[in-house]
């Protein structure tokens, strides 16, 4: 009812347009700080090693490597950010033209300068010491095996053109752009996860499209790169709008009535079927990511309780997973070093849950009075002592020390056996978890417990003042966060085989967070859309990911990648509509001026109060 | 009559300053009772000692009879005292619905279990729950209802997250309603029906109300007693002409005469 009688059908103006400015007319100031960003960046990524380290595996056969295409996005990308413009909603803005390109060029020719710099550098001084990658192979991919000179000026005009190109992207229409950006992104994609659709297609029997698609030596062969852009043109040529009207049907048949739940649970119950039917046709690699992926996503579910809904900042999260895996061990591996009851894995699974409640409301009690930042550094500290206690030796009769305990046998359930050397089992299991996971979280938001987190997040002294008891709240999500991650903690158990407390590094905790912040927190598909990118595409902070090659700069790709987020969509890939208002208050407030949305009576009120001022003073 | 709420010489400090001086104040049942003063009188924070916010120095507050010091501000909620803010804080990101039906904490009592099974019980008492809030903000008028119920809060004019916040306390069902500067930043007219309806929260709902206000019109319009504090003391109590007449309190908010201060402090030195 509300989504039709809201007045909804504001339409913005046509914007106007300015002529173009002269191409020499540039922001020097601007364009030489985006130069230096480029050129910063392009030296520390070859200094971090990646153009050598990434130059084995082939994007193109022959012609183009993943180390090179780690140093040149950057000045294309550059280019395209110098030359954007920000246009206000009604506001004039400029026609793109010969000025943008300049300024893109600039900028991606200082950016290629850094390496021609990083070249004259390494050609003059040695500095191995410091810097590990300051090497002749380096130097000798910077200057394309060639001399010195010829490397530097290639970069300088290799960052010239794809700066220029960048910027370029502006002048094309919206939809040649869109088509573009499509081509590019399907033969990277593609390209870059090939021993991911190698494992799928073979399942699948469709061997031959892979035959075709990648060269011997790895990567795509010239002509089928040229295939695969044909086709993705054409079919973002012709597929064009398709997705758009699908959408506008949804969600017309969602003001009629009824329409839009029925699509969702349509769609829920598909890609419910096809996460059950998938995994007996794809092959061990991408069973064994999914796994991992699961096992993340139980975690950032349970975490996205604590933190996204009752706005609680538990840095310390491994603690539980970890008391869930070392319970589980215990009571089923026959080698438990001080008590091995060797239950089966289900009856295990429920003492594993009372286990983690309790542990949940053990750790919580003395910190959950605490608040905000002094609660993280808190949680960070039990996070530790948790893992320090099972490393201890004073617990090594109980929990074996650094030893930790070995031979977990697997989830046994009669008809069906989890074991971590079948992956397809272990995602099954998993499945079915996230399943009781989700429905848990989606539960709970949307109940008494619920509203009351959201409103310890939103302002927790107004929450108590409004008659919550905020610490019996806040454990309330405590424990069953912690619940969720002994869900977690059991199936690694019985996957991996064996615990040890180096699995439950602080950094499990910390990517654990990054996933639901990137992914959206406070919104449960934002945190499924974060586990898939993160876990499955980068890795788990032990588990391989689909670009197992960056494996070593997982890491950085995770700062960055928060980083990255923080600056320009912290609301999260998914984001949940709370959090972005919440973030985007004043843009939110503005667009919904702009619809009418907001109290007529205020700008009424505003200007009555100009006729008489309210009394203040006694008479 | 009896009393509601008695203070008996409450005392409170902070570090050195006496924000609050031995002060002594009943009110009734059914009563409504203006705390007027100057800035820094000592009006909010007689109120956050009231609701648990602040523990006093000294000094007893009672409840229905019931010591209430030292009370967390939940517990004095679900006894029955409910208050607004001054700087209106309403829970900004969620909907005006969620902000009424999430202050009924206290006196509903499903928990995880019944949320996770469904349980008969936890579905009535959801019904239960956003009939109460659909009736409270039913009271202000169209204003809080029909499609505003679904949007946040933060999109509200200035007035109306003032009558939110008045609808979130009545939501708590409580027997003493706190109004912190109910009427402040609303121009005359939303001012005079805010009065009207201050009225009405204890004909129609039989809400006691003490009400901090600096509007002397509302004051004058619907308190039964009305209370001067300056510097954390009392300095006049009575009806709205006594106290409004009184030189002290005049010259609580408009200072001394320029003779007559001379007087006095030459007569100090």
């Amino acid at each position: 009812m509300t989504a039709a009688t809201q007045p909804n059908e504001y339409v913005a103006d046509e914007p106007t347009i300015l002529p173009g400015k002269a191409p020499l007319d540039q922001d020097w100031a601007d364009v030489a700080k985006w130069g230096a960003i480029g050129a910063s960046t392009m030296i520390f990524v070859v200094l971090s090693g990646m153009l050598t380290g990434l130059d084995s595996r082939l994007v193109i056969e022959r012609v183009f490597s993943l180390g090179y295409l780690a140093v040149v996005w950057v000045p294309l990308t550059l280019g395209f950010l110098v030359a954007r413009e920000e246009v206000l909603e009604g506001m004039a803005s400029h026609a793109k033209g010969a000025n943008e390109v300049v300024s893109g060029g600039i900028v991606g020719a200082l950016s290629g300068a850094g390496l021609s710099l990083l070249i004259l550098l390494m050609d003059s001084f040695d500095l191995r010491d410091p810097l590990v990658n300051w090497s002749d192979k380096t130097l000798g991919l910077l200057q394309f095996s060639e001399d010195s000179f010829f490397g530097i000026v290639m970069w300088a005009v290799i960052g010239l053109l794809l700066g220029a190109i960048g910027a370029g992207l502006h002048l094309l229409t919206p939809d040649m752009r869109r088509l573009v950006k499509i081509m590019v992104v399907t033969v990277l994609f593609v390209s870059v996860f090939e021993t991911f659709l190698t494992d799928l297609f073979k399942g699948f029997g469709l061997v031959f499209i892979t035959d075709f698609l990648y060269a011997a030596r790895g990567g795509l062969t010239i002509i089928s790169t040229i295939v695969l852009a044909i086709v993705a043109g054409l079919v973002a040529f012709f597929g064009k709008g398709r997705v758009k009207q699908a959408q506008t049907r949804i969600n017309a048949g969602a003001v009629e009535g009824g329409g839009r739940t029925k699509a969702n649970i349509a769609m829920f119950v598909i890609g419910g079927l096809l996460l059950v039917i998938l995994p007996i046709f794809t092959g061990k690699i991408t069973n064994e990511l999914l796994a991992n992926v699961g096992i993340f996503l139980l975690l950032a579910l349970g975490l996205n309780i604590v933190v996204g809904l009752a706005g609680i900042l538990d840095l310390g999260y491994v603690a539980f997973f970890a008391a869930g895996s070392y319970t589980t061990a215990i009571l089923t591996s026959p080698n438990s070093p001080g008590w091995s009851p060797e239950l089966p894995w289900w009856v295990a699974l429920i003492v594993t849950i009372g286990v983690a409640a309790l542990a949940g409301l053990l750790i919580g009690a003395p910190v959950i009075r605490m608040r905000g930042d002094y609660l993280a550094i808190v949680t960070l500290g039990f996070g530790e002592i948790i893992r320090l206690l099972f490393l201890s030796d004073w617990l090594s009769p109980w929990f074996g020390g650094a030893q930790g305990i070995t031979n977990i046998p697997p989830a046994d359930f009669g008809f069906f056996e989890v074991k971590g050397t079948d992956p397809r089992s272990v995602f099954y299991l998993v499945l079915a978890l996230s399943a009781i996971a989700i429905y848990v979280s989606w539960r709970l938001e949307r109940s008494r417990m619920g509203r009351a987190w959201m409103a310890i997040r939103e302002d927790e002294s107004v929450a108590e003042a409004m008659g919550i008891n905020t610490v019996n709240v806040k454990l309330m999500a405590f424990v069953v966060g912690a619940v969720l991650a002994s869900f977690a903690g059991a199936v690694f158990s019985a996957k991996v085989g064996s615990v040890f407390p180096s699995s439950f590094l602080i950094l499990v905790s910390i990517i654990i967070l990054v996933v639901v912040i990137v992914g959206g927190m406070g919104n449960i598909p934002g945190v499924i859309v974060g586990a898939v990118v993160l876990i499955g595409v980068l890795g788990g902070p032990k588990q391989p990911g689909l670009l197992q090659e960056f494996s070593e700069y997982k890491l950085l790709i995770y700062g960055a990648l928060l980083i990255f987020m923080m600056l320009t969509k912290p609301e999260g890939l998914v984001p949940n509509a709370r959090r972005t208002r919440e973030l985007h208050q004043d843009e939110f407030l503005q667009d919904a001026w702009l619809r009418k949305q907001v109290d007529e009576d205020e700008e009424a009120s505003e200007a009555e109060l100009g006729d008489g001022p309210t009394a203040g003073a006694p008479a | 009559m009896s009393r509601l709420l008695e203070i008996e010489d409450l005392s409170v400090t902070f570090g050195g300053l006496h924000a609050l001086n031995n002060l002594n104040f009943h009110v009734d049942e059914g009563e409504i009772v203006s705390v007027i003063g100057p800035n820094g009188a000592g009006k909010t924070t007689f109120f956050n000692l009231i609701s648990g916010m602040v523990n006093p120095s000294a000094g007893d507050i009672r409840f229905k009879g019931d010591s209430i010091v030292g009370f967390d501000p939940n517990q004095v909620t679900a006894l029955g005292i409910a208050r607004t803010f001054q700087n209106v804080r309403l829970f900004a990101n969620m909907t005006i619905l969620e902000n009424v039906m999430v202050s009924q904490h206290c006196r509903t009592k499903q928990g995880l279990f019944g949320a996770l099974f469904q349980t008969p019980g936890f579905k009535k008492e959801e019904v239960e729950i956003r009939e109460h809030a659909e009736k409270v903000l039913g009271f202000f008028g169209s204003r809080l209802v029909g499609y505003r119920l679904e949007q946040p809060a933060s999109v509200l004019s200035y007035a109306n997250r003032r009558r939110l916040e008045i609808a979130r306390a009545m939501a708590t069902k409580p027997e003493l309603i706190l109004l912190d500067e109910p009427v402040a930043g609303m121009n005359p007219k939303e001012s005079a029906e805010l009065t009207g309806l201050i009225g009405r929260l204890r004909s129609e709902w039989g809400f006691t109300v003490v009400m901090i206000e600096h509007d002397m019109n509302v004051v004058r319009d619907v308190s039964d007693r009305v209370v001067c504090l300056d510097h954390g003391e009392p300095i006049a109590a009575g009806s709205f002409e006594e106290v409004s007449t009184n030189p002290e309190v005049v010259e609580a908010y408009l200072g001394r005469p320029i003779e007559k201060s001379r007087e006095t402090d030459g007569a100090a030195t």
